[in-house]
């Protein structure tokens, strides 16, 4: 029984693929609450440590907020159904997306050689589990994107069901905007 | 889409085909035994998946309890069959402390986890939801099946720990640091740990995998008609957990990545000022909180109490209403009660920390709002009680668990009042008065909803009955034990017997618990004993059980009776039912019951 059919079978309110990507947004949110709570718990506490946040992350936050742009540009030709435009906008906010990814594993290299290693349980401990958990959900919505780029290209299947680029798009906005807050958040919460 | 239901060749075939083909659904049409047993995208099937693998899980756990009880029960004797079979474990046939570690360990987590969550919930929310909202599967019947086959894998891995060298996970079901954190510290806290860590991070994902699809289920896949307030008591109670399962469970992931890195990373989240007696050496961390761990932990670890008791409570509201041929009272105020419950669960976390050097301040407003909880509780009791007064009750089986269900929740909600509170947990905080409380109020209570859905739905999950006989004894000697089991353990812990302990014998005020603890061992296996007959009445009667003969054998007004006695993949065989009234018409103008199905007469009066 596929989704589809379902949805045509009943009455139709939001489609269910959305929802189930809203509330897991809900979810990934709650595992974050779950950090940076310990963050400011563990903030007030002796032997908190500070770091100097390395001049990288604030490139990789451009390209990923371009990445933003670049994908809602996207959906607005796939809505438009120009395909090739599509195709190019999507490959180019993969590469967005990979950059960040780079950058953000750069910075990390960049904050380990100044001195900010695992040991100790400071702000920058906590920079790398939570950044890097971050950078897992942008890797886990490229593989999605790269699925979807070779999906638009095949020759054999048109697809104009627009729901699968819909949903990607919300989780490519809710990754920018939870990795903007993190941003913030650490430099707010040193 | 009635093609779907009709694949599986029972007499009931229509012969009408969608015209909305796609070429999705190829594979529906040729069923192998890879794709209906295993691989199943069938709710139902998924949800027997859950239940039969939650049984084979309870059987493990039950069985280390009796392993355990043995030891506090016969702390003096020996018994070489258990060194025959456990090894070095049970060496002289005495169960090894390291080892009775891991056995409290592993009851904990796999009856909190892997039976009471996964085999409760996983089980009916998967079966019931689409079944009663009208739905003819989960919103995303493909990460239904990854959900189940990611508990699986959960589950694979526990297991595994329990054969390493170095034994399972020994820390407590909560794992506290810094004794889950580091590996020098005790046998079982070297890859043991590490198992039970990635064997509950799988499971968390399973959870997650499901309750996303429960809640878009229950908010997206309604039939026609079937408003929030229409739905079934069970559905709401689902919906509740699912709610629940997907706030708190991230936060329990957060807490266990944290952990992660604190075992293998050098990172000192948790960790501080220590000196390891086991390997003479001071350890470099410094500025960690291991009361950090136990705020993520109990910030699920609370929330789960209600994920392991919702789901029973909204399967007892429905059985008791059916089985006492009587409206549920006070619908509403069920919702609204429940609702309480969900958010009250996220405000008492601290309430297991009242001394851990918690701020005695802050305390006094946990108590509070712990204190609380019994105002949803209470107006639930009272509706259960209102519901059966004066009813043309059946004691079928399932109402009878269910009427258990609530005799154990009134018990240990009782106790709960004086857990909750911070001055009296002074003195009974980890005595067995928490155990007491905790297993009656939540084990067993569950557990009698748990057995209750069974013999409720098990006519609709495999078409055949339970044997009648074999519930009834199973019912009785559950009861009877599991009170002469619990109800003892308030005295000790009023007299201050702390859990968690091997033996007690060398210390000579609480000799005088030697008897009873004798007895309550004793009746403890008598129980497990019984709970087997259970599993045999349960995979006989699947094969060779009494066929059910009625599409609707207990004359329930719920959607799940309106489909083919036994329902293939798609649930009903033409279009699904519109719904014109809510699910408790029992009784109403001289009638037994009026399915939801019905619509409403002109002459009917109002509800």
């Amino acid at each position: 029984m596929n989704t589809e059919a379902v949805v045509m079978d009943q009455r139709k309110r939001i489609h269910p693929s959305k929802f189930m990507l809203w509330v897991a947004i809900g979810s990934i949110i709650m595992m974050f609450a779950g950090l940076t709570s310990a963050y400011v718990v563990k903030r007030s506490l002796p032997g908190w440590a500070t770091f100097e946040m390395p001049a990288l992350f604030w490139y990789s936050t451009a390209v990923l907020v371009l990445s933003s742009i670049t994908m809602q540009l996207g959906l607005q030709a796939f809505r438009q159904r120009e395909r090739s435009k599509y195709r190019l906008i999507m490959g180019i906010t993969t590469l967005l997306g990979l950059l960040f990814v780079t950058l953000q594993w750069n910075g990390f290299n960049q904050l380990w050689a100044s001195g900010i290693t695992f040991a100790g349980a400071g702000a920058g401990q906590f920079l790398y589990i939570i950044a890097g958990l971050h950078a897992f959900h942008v890797i886990g919505g490229m593989v999605a994107l790269i699925i979807m780029f070779l999906r638009a290209l095949s020759k054999k299947r048109r697809n104009y069901d627009v729901v699968p680029v819909e949903v990607m798009a919300t989780y490519w906005h809710f990754v920018d905007l939870l990795w903007v807050y993190l941003m913030v958040f650490f430099l707010l919460m040193q | 889409m009635s093609n779907e239901a009709t694949l599986h060749g029972h007499s009931e075939v229509t012969t009408t085909h969608d015209v909305h083909h796609d070429e999705h659904h190829g594979h529906h049409h040729k069923e192998t035994f890879i794709t209906k047993y295993v691989f199943s995208q069938d709710h139902k099937m998924i949800a027997k998946q859950f239940l039969i693998t939650g049984i084979i899980w309870a059987i493990i756990g039950g069985l280390f309890s009796v392993l355990f009880r043995l030891q506090l029960g016969y702390p003096d004797q020996s018994f070489p069959i258990l060194e025959d079979i456990l090894g070095k474990w049970a060496a002289g046939g005495k169960i090894q402390p390291e080892f009775y570690y891991a056995l409290v360990t592993m009851h904990g987590t796999v009856l909190v986890f892997f039976v009471l969550t996964a085999g409760l919930s996983g089980t009916f929310a998967n079966f019931l939801i689409p079944l009663q909202v009208g739905a003819r599967d989960m919103a995303s019947p493909f990460m239904n099946m990854l959900s189940y086959w990611f508990f699986f894998i959960a589950s694979m891995v526990m297991i595994s720990s329990l054969f390493v060298q170095t034994g399972p996970a020994s820390g407590g079901w909560t794992s506290y640091p810094p004794l889950s954190a580091l590996g020098d510290a005790s046998e079982g806290s070297k890859v043991g740990m590490d198992l039970w860590l990635v064997s509950m991070a799988l499971f968390v994902v399973s959870s997650l995998l499901g309750g996303l699809n429960y809640v878009s289920t229950i908010l997206n896949m309604r039939t026609k008609g079937m408003s929030m307030t229409r739905m079934p008591l069970t559905v709401w109670a689902l919906f509740f957990t699912a709610v629940l399962g997907i706030l708190s469970f991230p936060v329990l992931f957060s807490g266990f990545i944290l952990l992660l890195f604190d075992r293998h990373a050098g990172t000192s989240f948790y960790l501080s000022d220590i000196f390891l007696a086991s390997t003479q050496k001071a350890l470099p961390n410094e500025g960690g909180s291991a009361i950090l761990y136990q705020h993520l932990f109990w910030f699920l670890g609370h929330p789960e109490v209600y994920i392991i008791l919702l789901p029973a409570m909204g399967m007892v509201s429905e059985i008791l209403s059916t089985n006492a041929r009587k409206p549920i009272f006070g619908y509403m105020a069920m919702i609204a009660s429940m609702f309480a419950i969900c958010v009250l669960a996220f405000l008492v976390w601290a309430h297991h920390m009242f001394v851990t050097g918690l701020n005695p301040f802050l305390g006094s407003f946990f108590v509070l709002l712990t204190l609380l909880i019994a105002v949803p509780s209470a107006i639930k009791v009272f509706n259960w009680l209102t519901t059966i007064w004066r009813g043309n009750l059946r004691f079928t089986p399932a109402m009878l668990f269910s009427l258990g269900f609530v005799s154990m929740f009134i018990s240990g909600g009782l106790t709960g009042i004086f857990v909750g509170n911070s001055t009296l947990d002074i003195h009974l905080h980890d005595t067995y008065f928490v155990i007491a409380h905790f297993h009656i109020v939540m084990g067993v209570a569950s557990f009698f909803g748990m057995f209750a859905g069974v013999y409720h739905w098990f006519p609709k999950m495999y078409g055949r009955y339970l044997n009648n006989t074999l519930a009834y004894i199973h019912f009785w000697i559950t009861l009877v034990g599991a009170y002469l089991i619990f109800w003892p353990m308030h005295y000790q812990g009023l007299a201050g017997v702390p859990r968690r302990y091997l033996d007690f014998s060398g210390w000579a005020s609480f000799n005088q618990f030697d008897g009873l603890n004798r007895f309550i061992s004793i009746v403890s296996i008598i129980v497990f004993a019984t709970q087997l007959l259970f599993v045999f009445n349960f995979f006989y009667s699947i094969f060779k059980g009494r066929r059910v003969t009625t599409q609707n054998p207990w004359g329930s007004a719920t959607l799940e009776w309106t489909t083919p006695i036994r329902p293939g993949h798609g649930n009903w065989d033409g279009e699904i039912p519109e719904v014109h009234r809510w699910a408790y018409d029992y009784g109403k103008d001289g009638r037994e019951f009026i399915s939801q199905t019905e619509p409403v007469g002109a002459n009917e009066s109002k509800h």
